[in-house]
């Protein structure tokens, strides 16, 4: 568990107009409630329909990011000392302006990272977060019971498997770097890149 | 990259278009891909045509850009205008009530994040 530093409120996404609980965030979380009310959406389908353009609209940068770290020890290597530089070989344009962190899984050690806070989420690189992300639920329990948390969400972890819990905020998004999956060794680094999952970047899922 | 068809669609190009990034939609908040995927759902399930929304989104740029000649807008606040607008001009929802929603969540204690 890492400190959580911030408590700034308003400034805690870096946008202070932004921030989740502006009358447009509340106008819109208004609006789908009467809608889903209405019998005229669900909240799974909205998820499913943000997935889906997320997917068809473009690829995810995270999955590239980890692909290359897969392949190139020497980029994993600085991606781990320093994420925020060592995406910049990738040229992303926009939207980080936060400091990124990326930790890595190892055979006992298992990342996860939620906001306690609100909904702090790397977007430069992991694009929307999911619904999941930013509820009360998830949110406090991944800290106080990672591992039964995980298992609720398909992921059992050995109860050897030690879980560090990132919580990200207004200067630090964390990512996950999930082990290279046995048996992929022979892929191209575009091939891993369609492998990696969001959900194995948060650190829910295996990639 | 992917093997699969990234071009994006259509309809999401053009005058009223979302801001795109590397070819990727760009959301600064979460409420704002909320919005969308509401829209994109609604749409598809036939509450209205997407164009009746475009229309009414443009409607909407129009309007800020006449009233900020010099500054620039920010898309999702008139997308979720826009949105509420097509509903109730579609007479899916009604402002009085939403509003009223609206109001009783803004009231939420401080530090509540739903």
């Amino acid at each position: 568990m890492t400190d959580k530093t911030d408590g700034t409120g308003d400034s805690h996404h870096g946008h202070a107009h932004h921030h989740e609980s502006s009358p447009q965030a509340i106008r819109a979380e208004a609006l789908e409630s009467l809608l889903i009310e209405r019998g005229l959406l669900k909240a799974s389908d909205v998820d499913h329909v943000i997935v889906q353009y997320e997917e068809r609209v473009g690829p995810m940068n995270g999955a590239k990011v980890v692909a290359r770290a897969w392949k190139d020890p020497a980029f994993k290597t600085r991606l781990l000392n320093d994420g925020t530089k060592a995406i910049q070989d990738f040229k992303f344009e926009g939207g980080q302006t936060e400091k990124l962190v990326v930790v890595a899984n190892e055979s006992n050690i298992h990342n996860v990272v939620v906001c306690t806070l609100c909904s702090c989420y790397p977007w430069a690189v992991l694009g929307l977060p999911p619904k999941w992300y930013k509820d009360p639920a998830y949110r406090s329990r991944i800290v106080r019971e990672p591992r039964k948390v995980l298992a609720e969400m398909g992921l059992a972890l050995p109860s050897d498997t030690e879980i560090k819990v990132w919580d990200s905020s207004a200067e630090v998004r964390y990512m996950v770097l999930p082990e290279q999956p046995a048996g992929t060794e022979n892929m191209t680094e575009s091939e891993l890149a369609n492998r990696v999952s969001r959900d194995a970047m948060i650190g829910v899922a295996h990639a | 990259m992917h093997e699969k068809d990234t071009s994006p669609d259509p309809e999401l190009l053009g005058r009223g278009a979302p801001p795109l990034i590397n070819g990727e939609l760009l959301f600064d908040e979460p409420w704002q891909s909320r919005v969308f995927g509401m829209a994109r759902l609604l749409s598809e399930n036939g509450a209205f045509e997407w164009d009746e929304f475009r229309a009414s989104l443009i409607a909407r740029i129009d309007d800020w850009e006449r009233r900020n000649p010099t500054a620039e807008y920010q898309y999702y606040p008139l997308f979720l205008a826009a949105l509420t607008d097509t509903l109730e001009t579609k007479g899916i929802v009604d402002s009085a009530q939403l509003q009223a929603i609206q109001q009783i969540y803004s009231e939420r204690p401080a530090g509540h994040d739903h």
